[in-house]
């Protein structure tokens, strides 16, 4: 086994499909170790790791937080809305004076995009995306990535179509370029207004019907629609959505074949997916969710060795 | 950088009969012991003396566990090189059993201080012994010494033990390899 390329997991953008691989490879054996009657390991038990959420997530933070306990890691939590960034504190100070107690690692999920590059730049620790704006969230691409290849086999040659919300989503970013480095063809789909404009420029195809969208794929990937981030109305009514592109048992039985249905939650139960689809036996909802906490130990355990040993 | 032959095949087929003879005169029937080879290199003995146990000696359903002791290791970052990890295969309880760790080279004794604490992780056995094909003495950095000792071996710092196998290496054989 080799090591990262990298000393900080920004984005897909910067990492190799070694440095993919490599954590799968580790994912695999923290897999089996989560599923041992003691599920910890004590590999970073002298590692502190910050989280840093200046957004909100369930998720992702607690499923962070689960890795780095399970890898006996010293965690604090801290969570914008009940700290001095409120009383106007910068970004750079307030993690500063986190890393000033001794602070090995951050994991950070901040509102804009680039938040983590601009750190990673001006602070002395590992830091680790846990999403920034709509630009990447790497750690849930990598745990969709990893779920298709333990439910299909392999990722290289696969056809995923991302179907919602391109514009604001982070997931759909990280997605293509993790996808397309493993070997994947990515299409998008959804209503032209969440389609960002150059799309095709990184070599995606767009199609507008959902129906053709799902006949081509072998997994789909549902993203929620993201209320939160839009200011205008991108489409008439969430009705609408629903009729051109939720996914519903109909159309899936209408395809003669079986597709992988992902979602990276939360849900919107029938908005872009219906209960019966959530809860069937093709919907890898709930292994995503297993799997993250597998990856984000592999990735903390990763980089967490690259971090130097100070003697004194 | 040179090579000197410690044990030639037949000597290590003779010291996997002994080892396996020591086992049965200890642990019976196996009924309660599990085998438990360290990865990467003890697996290898401990296949070895599984096969024996069951095709010479007659002894039914010994059960081999494999334990990796990465996550484990008190060397993580310490070491120049990073750390691999193998698969931990342990398909039964180690509550109450008796538990015999197998593995190639006892050296420093931190592999098995690592396997000690990885073993946790699977319940509590009864009690713990340790085999191994090489003992190599006076290298100790713990008070752990083997419990069965296939031939102990002086070594000095810059010399390695780098033991053969025919299913690996392509012939059984131990040797002591000077830089």
């Amino acid at each position: 086994m080799s090591e990262l390329s990298v000393n900080h997991l920004l984005g897909i953008k910067y990492i190799t499909e070694d440095d993919i691989q490599l954590i799968f490879e580790t994912a695999d054996h923290f897999k089996e170790v989560i599923n041992r009657p003691i599920k910890k390991v004590p590999s970073l038990r002298d590692i502190t790791i910050a989280n840093l959420f200046f957004e909100n997530s369930t998720r992702t933070r607690l499923s962070f937080e689960l890795a780095e306990k399970r890898l006996s890691a010293d965690v604090i939590n801290f969570s914008a809305a009940s700290s001095s960034v409120k009383k106007g504190e910068t970004l750079i100070d307030t993690v500063n004076n986190i890393l000033s107690m001794k602070v090995d690692m951050v994991v950070m999920r901040h509102p804009n995009p680039g938040a983590g590059v601009f750190l990673s730049k001006h602070v002395n620790a590992s830091i680790v995306n846990a999403g920034d704006g709509a630009h990447e969230h790497p750690t849930q691409a990598l745990l969709d990535c990893y779920s298709i290849r333990e439910k299909l086999g392999d990722v290289a040659g696969k056809k995923v179509v991302i179907v919602g919300d391109i514009l604001h989503s982070r997931v759909a970013l990280s997605n293509i370029f993790a996808l397309q480095k493993l070997g994947a063809e990515v299409k998008v789909c959804g209503p032209k207004t969440l389609i960002p404009k150059y799309i095709e420029s990184l070599g995606v195809s767009f199609e507008p019907n959902l129906k053709k969208a799902l006949k081509w794929c072998d997994v789909a990937n549902m993203l929620r629609v993201q209320n939160e981030r839009m200011d205008i109305s991108y489409f008439p009514s969430t009705r609408e959505y629903t009729q051109q592109f939720g996914v519903n048992k109909a159309l899936l039985d209408d395809l003669n074949k079986e597709i992988v249905v992902m979602h990276p939650g939360p849900i919107n139960r029938g908005v872009e997916i219906t209960s019966d689809v959530a809860d069937s036996k093709q919907a890898i909802i709930l292994d995503q969710v297993q799997n993250g906490v597998a990856v984000r130990m592999a990735v903390l355990y990763l980089l967490a060795s690259k971090i130097k040993h100070n003697e004194d | 950088m040179s090579q000197k032959v410690l044990l030639n095949a037949t000597e290590v087929q003779i010291a996997l009969h002994r080892l396996a003879c020591q086992l049965i005169e200890n642990h019976d029937t196996f009924k309660n012991t599990v085998l438990v080879g360290i990865q990467p290199r003890g697996v290898f003995l401990a296949e070895r003396l599984k096969t024996l146990l069951e095709k010479e000696y007659k002894i039914k359903n010994v059960s081999l566990g494999y334990l990796d002791i990465t996550f484990y290791r008190d060397d993580f970052r310490r070491s120049g090189k990073p750390l691999e990890a193998n698969t931990t295969n342990i398909d039964f309880i180690v509550e109450d059993k008796k538990v015999v760790f197998i593995d190639d080279v006892l050296y420093t004794g931190r592999s098995i201080r690592s396997a000690l604490t990885a073993i946790q992780s699977f319940g509590r056995p009864l009690e713990i012994e340790l085999l191994t094909l090489i003992d190599r003495r006076f290298s100790r950095h713990l008070p752990i010494q083997p419990d069965y000792r296939g031939r102990q071996v002086d070594a000095i710092g810059g010399e390695k033990v780098k033991v053969c196998w025919k299913e690996n290496e392509g012939e059984d054989a131990v040797y002591l390899v000077k830089n």
